[in-house]
Parts: C-alpha cells; sequence; structure tokens
C-alpha cells in the first residue's frame, strides 16, 4: 500500500464549518506523487488508445467490447486497486483509485460500467466478504474475469433504498435463501457476472447477498431505453425464487444498511472526481470550438458573454477539483491512523467524511451540468446536433444528478449529518451557535481583516461559517426533532455549507500554490478563487435569507436580517473582468488550463 | 543482452510554449514534461530485447530533479536500474558534444552490449548525441535503426534510409544505435510495475564521480535566438490561358511549394 500523504493532524469530516484549516496542512492536485501521477498516466494513456477510439462501438451496445476493455483495463491493474493483495489486487489507497477514475471517464458510458464494476461491484465484498467470499470472488473480479453490479433500487424503491421490497427466505434444509422480487435499473446488468443484491430476510431484515447470475431463478430483463449513457448497460434483475446459497450471505443479517450506505460514500466522491473532470473537458471543447466559430467577422471566443461561459466553466473545474483533493487528503489522514486491512476501521475512518463526499457528488454533478449547458449553448445550433460532442455530453451528463443517492438526498444528508454530528457531540454546532447569539448581542463586530493575497474573502468566509451555523442552530433550536421534515430550510444551510466548502477550498489550494509558484505565476487561479467566492458569498447570503425569513418573523426577523447584512458586507470585486481574463487565458492555451 | 537507453525529458507535445525572455530558448514556466518520444521507442526496443534474450536494461538520464518522473516512468515499464546525472554541473551541457561527453564519462564504466538513444530529441533535434558517445567510448554505432537482431558476434540492424529505402547492416558489439520513433508498440506501465519501480536502484551520479567539471562541459554550440515560425501570406496570380496556367500552378505546387 502507498502511503502519500505525510502524516498530519487529522481533521475531523465536517469540521471545516467551525475551524480554519491551514494551507500547508491541504491536500492539492500539486501534491501528487509520482507514482500516482504515473497510475493516473496509464489510466489516460488507455482511454486515448483503447477507450476513445472505439467510441462508436462502445455506443452501439457491443458489450462483448465493453469487457474485452474491461479485462484490458484489468491486465493493467486498474481494476484492482481497491482489492488488496491477498486476493490478487493491487492494494493501493483511495488517491490512486480516485486519479484513475478520473483519467478512466473520458467515454462517458464506458466510465460508468468500469465505476459500477470496481466501486459498486467490488467493494462490498472487499469490505464485507467473508474470507472464503473474497477468495472465492475478488482475484476473478481484479481481471474482470467476472463482472460485478449492484442491485439495490426496485421500481418501488430508489430514494428510500431501505422500503426493498424483495424478499428473501431460509430453506428448510438451512441451505439457502429464496430471493424474490425485481431489482431496476441495475449498471452492468446486461453482461454482469455477479451482482450484490439487497433483499430483506422474512421481509424484515434488510441484507445484501452475493448473488451469480446462473443462479437459478435469476434472470436479466432486456435494456432500457435511457436518455444517455447509451453504451453502458441498465436492465432490470427478475429473482424468481433464486436459490442464493447461505455463503452467500454478504455482512450482518439486519445489516444491509450498513453496506448500501457505506460503499455509497466511496462511490458519491468518485462520482464527483469523474463529474468534474468532465467539465475540465467541456471547458476545453467549448474553448476549442469558440475560437474556430466565427460570426460577425470575428471568432466567438471574442465576445464578453462567451467569454462569460467559458470562464465559469473552468472556475467550477477549479473550485471542484480543490473539493475533491482536499477531501481525499483528510480521509487519507485518518486512514493512515487506522489499520487500512480491517475493512471496519478503514470505513469508518471514510463515514466520517460523508458530508464531504455528499458535498462533492452534488456540486461536481451540478457544474458538470452547467458545463453540458453553456457547452451546448457555445456550440449554437451546432450543439443541438447529434454530429457534435455536446449534444450527448448533454445527455449523458444528466445521470450524475440522480443517481449515487439524488442530489435532493445528499443535500439533505449534509445538514442532517452536520446536525447528528453536532447532537452526538462529534462537531461543536450548538456551541458555536450559542457563542454567536452572544456574540450578536454585543455593538459591534470585528472586521479584523488579516494578511495575505485572500485577506478579505478569508474575513468574508469566516463571517459566512457564522451564517451557516446560525441557520443550522436556529433550525434546530426551532424544529427540534422535527428537523426532517424542513427540507428547504435544511437543504439552504446544506447549500451554505457546499459554498463554504468550496470557497475555502479554492483560497486553501490556492494559497498553497503561491508559497511554492510565487503570486504572478498563478494568476489565473488567483482570479478564480476570487470570481467564485465573490459570487458564492452573494449566494450564501440568498440562501441565509430564505431560511431565517421561514424560521423566524417581526423584530426577530428584522434584527437577524440587519446582523446578516453586516456579516455578509463583502466589497464586490471586478468579476466581469476577472472572467476576461481567464477566458483569454483559455482561449490562447486553447483549452482548460487552471 | 545488457542494454543502456539514454532518456531525455522534454516539454509535452501538446504545451503551450513561449519565448523566454532573453530571447534564447523557450520560457519554462508552466511546463509539463514527457519522455522524448524517439527515446519511447528506444526504451520499448531495449525491454522487447531483454524479454527475448534476457540481460538487463539500465536507463541513464541527466537533468534537474523532475527527469525522476521520466526514469521512473521507465522503471515501471520494466527497466531494472537507472543512472540519473543530477548535478547543477550538468546544466552547461546543452550541446550535443557536452551531453554526450557527460554521457560517455558515466557509461564508461557499465558492462553492456548496447546502448540505444532516440535518433533525436524532441527539443534540440540536434540527433547527434549517439554518436558523440559512441565516438567517446569506442562503439560501432547505426543511425535511424528499424529493427535489432542481435547475432553470433554482432547485431544486425535495418536502418531507414531516403524515400521508403532500407538497408540491413551487421555491426560488431558492444554498438550503440539511435532508434526511429514507431517502430514498435509502446507498452503501458502497469500498475505493478509502477510499485515495483520503487523498490528499484536510482543511482545519481554527480559532475564530480565523472571528474567532469562545468567547465569541460561548456557548450562548443551555444544557441543566439529562439522565434516562433513567422506566417506570411503571399498571393500570386497566374496568367494565361487555362491549361498553361494549370501546368505552371503544378510546377510552383511541387517545386516550390513542395506540396506534391
Ligand atoms: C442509468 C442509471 C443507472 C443506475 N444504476 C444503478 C445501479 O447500478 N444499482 C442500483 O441499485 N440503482 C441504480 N440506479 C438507480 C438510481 O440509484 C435511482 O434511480 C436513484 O436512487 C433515484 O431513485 P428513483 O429513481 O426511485 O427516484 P425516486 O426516489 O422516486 O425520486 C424521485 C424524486 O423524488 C425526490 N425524492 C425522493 N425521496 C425524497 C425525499 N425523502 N425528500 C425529498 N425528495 C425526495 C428525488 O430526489 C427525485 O427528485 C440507476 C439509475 C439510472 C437511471
Amino acid at each position: 500500500m502507498t502511503r502519500t500523504v505525510e502524516t498530519k493532524e487529522v481533521l475531523k469530516g465536517g469540521s471545516f464549518l467551525l475551524e480554519d484549516h491551514d494551507a500547508q496542512e491541504v491536500f492539492t492536485p500539486e501534491d501528487i506523487s509520482d507514482e500516482h501521477r504515473m497510475i493516473a498516466q496509464t489510466a489516460r494513456e488507455f482511454t486515448e488508445k483503447e477507450i476513445l477510439p472505439r467510441d462508436e462501438e462502445i455506443e452501439a451496445k457491443n458489450f462483448d467490447l465493453s469487457v474485452e476493455l474491461l479485462r484490458k483495463a484489468g491486465e493493467l491493474g486498474l481494476l484492482s486497486i481497491d482489492i488488496p493483495e491477498k486476493y490478487g489486487g493491487m492494494g493501493l489507497d483511495l488517491l490512486s483509485s480516485l486519479v484513475a477514475s478520473e483519467q478512466l471517464s473520458g467515454q462517458a458510458s464506458f466510465s460508468g460500467t468500469l465505476g459500477a464494476h470496481t466501486t459498486i461491484g467490488t467493494l462490498p465484498i472487499v469490505y464485507f466478504g467473508t474470507e472464503e467470499q473474497k477468495k472465492k470472488y475478488l482475484p476473478r473480479l481484479a481481471t474482470a474475469e467476472l463482472v460485478g453490479a449492484y442491485a439495490l433500487t426496485e421500481s418501488g424503491s430508489g430514494s428510500d433504498a431501505l422500503g426493498a421490497k424483495t424478499k428473501a427466505v431460509l430453506t428448510d434444509d438451512g441451505k439457502y435463501y429464496i430471493l424474490n422480487g425485481q431489482k431496476m435499473w441495475i449498471t452492468n446488468g446486461g453482461f454482469a457476472d455477479l451482482f450484490t443484491v439487497f433483499a430483506k430476510v422474512d421481509g424484515e431484515k434488510f441484507t445484501a447477498f452475493i448473488v451469480e447470475r446462473d443462479f437459478p431463478g435469476v434472470s436479466v430483463a432486456p435494456e432500457e431505453h435511457k436518455m444517455g449513457l447509451q453504451g453502458s448497460s441498465t436492465c432490470a434483475v427478475n429473482l424468481e425464487d433464486a436459490r442464493v446459497p447461505v455463503e452467500n450471505v454478504l455482512g450482518e443479517i439486519g445489516k444491509g444498511h450498513k453496506i448500501a450506505f457505506n460503499i455509497l460514500n466511496i462511490g458519491r466522491l468518485k462520482l464527483g472526481v469523474s463529474s468534474n473532470i468532465g467539465c475540465k473537458r467541456l471547458t476545453s471543447i467549448a474553448t476549442e470550438y469558440a475560437k474556430e466559430r466565427h460570426q460577425f467577422g470575428v471568432p466567438i471566443a471574442s465576445f464578453g458573454l462567451i467569454k462569460h461561459k467559458l470562464a465559469e466553466m473552468a472556475i467550477l473545474a477549479y473550485v471542484g477539483e480543490c473539493m475533491i483533493y482536499r477531501t481525499v487528503g483528510m480521509i487519507e489522514t485518518t486512514l493512515d491512523t487506522v489499520d487500512r486491512d480491517i475493512p471496519e476501521q478503514a470505513l469508518k475512518a471514510i463515514e466520517d467524511y460523508a458530508i464531504e463526499c455528499s458535498i462533492i457528488k452534488v456540486v461536481a454533478s451540478e457544474s458538470l451540468a452547467y458545463c453540458a449547458d453553456e457547452a451546448v449553448q457555445v456550440f449554437g445550433g451546432n450543439g443541438y446536433s447529434k454530429d457534435y460532442p455536446v449534444e450527448r455530453a448533454y445527455r449523458d451528463a444528466r445521470i450524475s444528478r440522480i443517481y449515487e443517492g439524488t442530489n435532493e438526498i445528499n443535500r439533505l444528508i449534509i445538514s442532517g449529518q452536520m446536525l447528528r454530528k453536532a447532537t452526538k457531540g462529534d462537531l461543536p454546532v450548538f456551541q458555536a451557535a450559542k457563542k454567536l447569539m452572544d456574540e450578536l448581542l454585543s455593538p459591534s463586530l470585528s472586521d479584523d481583516a488579516g494578511e495575505g493575497v485572500f485577506a478579505a474573502e478569508r474575513a468574508a468566509i469566516g463571517n459566512a461559517k457564522k451564517a451557516g451555523v446560525a441557520v443550522l442552530g436556529m433550525a434546530a433550536q426551532k424544529y427540534r426533532e422535527k428537523v426532517q421534515e424542513q427540507q428547504e430550510v435544511l437543504a439552504a444551510a446544506s447549500d451554505i455549507i457546499m459554498e463554504i466548502f468550496g470557497m475555502e477550498s479554492a483560497i486553501l489550494r490556492t494559497e498553497k500554490l503561491i508559497s511554492t509558484r510565487g503570486e504572478a505565476d498563478c494568476s489565473m487561479q488567483i482570479e478564480a478563487t476570487r470570481v467564485f467566492t465573490n459570487d458564492a458569498l452573494q449566494r450564501v447570503e440568498q440562501h441565509a435569507r430564505r431560511a431565517i425569513a421561514t424560521m423566524t418573523e417581526g423584530d426577530e426577523l428584522r434584527t437577524m436580517m440587519s446582523v446578516l447584512k453586516r456579516y455578509m458586507r463583502f466589497m464586490p470585486v471586478d468579476t466581469i473582468s476577472a472572467r476576461r481574463r481567464i477566458a483569454d487565458s483559455l482561449i490562447e492555451a486553447g483549452r482548460y488550463n487552471l | 543482452m545488457n542494454i543502456v537507453v539514454c532518456l531525455k525529458q522534454v516539454p509535452k507535445k501538446d504545451s503551450i510554449l513561449r519565448i523566454a525572455a532573453d530571447g534564447k530558448w523557450i520560457d519554462d514556466r508552466d511546463l509539463s514534461y514527457e519522455m522524448s518520444e524517439a527515446d519511447a521507442y528506444a526504451l520499448e526496443e531495449a525491454l522487447r530485447q531483454k524479454e527475448k534474450h534476457g540481460g538487463e536494461v539500465i536507463v541513464i538520464c541527466m537533468g534537474p530533479e523532475r527527469v525522476r518522473q521520466s526514469i521512473k516512468e521507465a522503471l515501471a515499464k520494466g527497466a531494472d536500474r537507472a543512472i540519473h546525472l543530477y548535478d547543477e554541473a550538468f546544466d552547461h551541457a546543452s550541446d550535443a558534444a557536452g551531453i554526450g561527453r557527460a554521457l560517455a564519462a558515466a557509461l564508461k564504466d557499465e558492462k553492456f552490449d548496447l546502448v540505444f538513444t532516440g535518433l533525436q530529441s524532441d527539443d534540440y533535434g540536434f540527433a547527434q548525441v549517439g554518436l558523440v558517445i559512441a565516438e567517446r567510448l569506442g562503439l560501432s554505432s547505426a543511425t535511424i535503426a528499424m529493427e535489432v537482431q542481435p547475432e553470433e558476434g554482432g547485431v544486425r540492424v535495418k536502418r531507414e534510409l531516403e524515400s521508403g529505402w532500407f538497408q540491413w547492416v551487421k555491426i560488431p558489439l558492444p554498438a550503440l544505435l539511435t532508434i526511429q520513433s514507431g517502430i514498435n508498440q509502446l507498452r503501458y506501465a502497469t500498475l505493478k510495475g509502477i510499485m515495483a519501480a520503487k523498490k528499484k536502484e536510482l543511482r545519481e551520479v554527480k559532475a564530480a564521480d565523472l571528474g567532469l567539471t562545468a567547465d569541460d562541459l561548456k557548450p562548443a554550440q551555444v544557441i543566439e535566438r529562439a522565434y516562433l515560425p513567422l506566417k506570411s501570406k503571399q498571393t500570386e496570380m497566374i496568367e494565361g490561358k487555362p491549361a498553361e496556367a494549370a501546368a505552371k500552378l503544378v510546377e510552383k505546387l511541387r517545386f516550390d511549394a513542395r506540396v506534391l
């Protein structure tokens, strides 16, 4: 196992809302080791040489080819990063797995196929399998001799995964479970050999099973007709008196939710990674086109409104990347304090960052939505045509906001987890809220701006954190155990938390860059951070106003609004000129270059 | 069959190049680097020879700390060990004579049958370093190698000539070959290879270890000015009857523009 993130202070998941983290502690893309760089390079070359040239065949649902490509990826070790060496894998760290996912995501359908295999298709066995199950299945998953899939969703239970109707009943001889039910939307369903199926034992105890395609009673329905990801396989899986040997129960009976939710944390992070690199690609594609396409006698890239789009796409990709690497760094540091080879310990370490994983999933999928949409716009009528790549990108991107937990569900998780951690005493959110309320009563707020390139931004983020804490604190106090019913307020709090994480992650990485390269050599990163922060602060204010306005009224509302105004006082920066400069630099480079 | 491969790290092919402030070379800020293309083929050829005939592949590379990335890549792909000429003094070696001298000095005490270099580097494009090394070490040599077949007492080499012609030559060992790009299919560094590379020997060599000083490496040739090719547009109207004008056009396309 490679240990690349040096031993550093463990930063608790969610703690960013309450504490300031140090730029030198933050992990950034610039910090990756030579080994990680090489893994990324192998993955990139594989994509360029093996996958992209076969794009048309993949999109035509040549699944034999998809499996053949999986096996080739397996030969290079790209499928076994997360599998321990003992079971035929590489046993590398999370960062290795993420840099590989990043570079293997160039063809969206195949990225879905490969991601489903390596993440939701393989990890349940890695983390929850018995010794026998691991020995039996992992070496063959590592080579894609067996292709994996994950069957949680049903027609009646998607977001409400625990509401599954699929039932498992033990046979009289105690040797088999008989499964009945139908699973929907199963990625790789058409050709997978192995499914992690969730079913309720006796209709009650939610449990996972390793189900082989060839078990009697297992059948796969025809391909769904999807909006995008045409080259990935998505089918319903039918279980009609399916006979599953008892040895194939995965994890404990009645503890299936642990598997379902824990695997999703990693899935969300990886989906964030592939969505975010999609933003970079679309920035490059749109920039290239905008340079070539002429209207009114000049390239459309020379128009301010097009520059705005190009710059915004790049800014979102940059900020997303800052969040992802920061999170991976925090997780790796925590993993270094436990025994990674003991699954419960590793999972617990990762689970502590559920908030960050959900943030990354939501932010990156929504950034991708923006980029795909604006890329179509930059292409104009051509963007609406199947002859150009962005039409497909637009359709392919749409799924990212739906699976691995819809963005609504993830928004509920972000502030929900914050509150849960606060209630359990893991994060002092309520103490911070109380301190804040006392501070509000004092006549003046100190605005001691610090030093450095981002002094003003840092001070403003400090205040934005207060707004976030205030909204969460008020919600907890007002709604108490019924807070889960106040989804709009929770989502507003989550939006504030996401903006804070984005702004701060960008500032930390850019500060670290400045400390190594000097200000002059990272002027675009500085501009991107400034523009994003400027706009995010305004969004924070809007979210806070909306939430506070529903939680208070009359004088209290008036007081809160004037406090909020004081907190959110921030001199606007000239984002128009800054975006133009970012766009000019993109246009000169002809691609994403932050 | 022990084979030494000389590697050079160069700016990535898709880099956006700017001329440096002094106008003498490119601005190296913000550049990413990769193994020079022909060297990558040379490495691949060496690995294939090793797979067929056994022995050891040793890579040697001169340059600042960043070149370790390329060295590690070579180790990840299957080279057995590496020598890194890493010293500020080597920065002075900026022409074929200086680079060749330094590399030859470092190889003097190595045991090898063949030395491969790329035909030429993607940045300077001298196409001479290999031959300088061969001269300095007293090796036989052949350039623009397309195929390499070790035989009793030597090596048979297919060389590329002009206009689609090839030539087979046989030269005695030890020998130096400059390898043409595209002669084989490059392999990927597997993840196993990448991890195994961490345990392989990577020896750092200073100029003093080779008995060389900055003065010894001073270039005999310096670059005075670097500039981007000037783009110019000229329109020439060809007068005359259509048939004559067409004939004249073909002639111009063939001999002036050289596109036919
Ligand atoms: C291409 C594709 C591949 C997939 N691959 C897999 C796979 O491999 N394995 C697998 O198990 N599943 C897979 N899925 C299923 C996917 O995970 C679900 O579609 C997703 O979780 C949403 O569930 P649903 O479709 O039932 O929507 P619903 O849960 O019905 O949601 C409908 C809407 O209601 C909202 N909603 C639901 N509950 C709440 C709530 N409590 N509060 C507020 N809003 C709510 C949702 O956010 C959404 O906007 C895949 C789906 C697709 C389209």
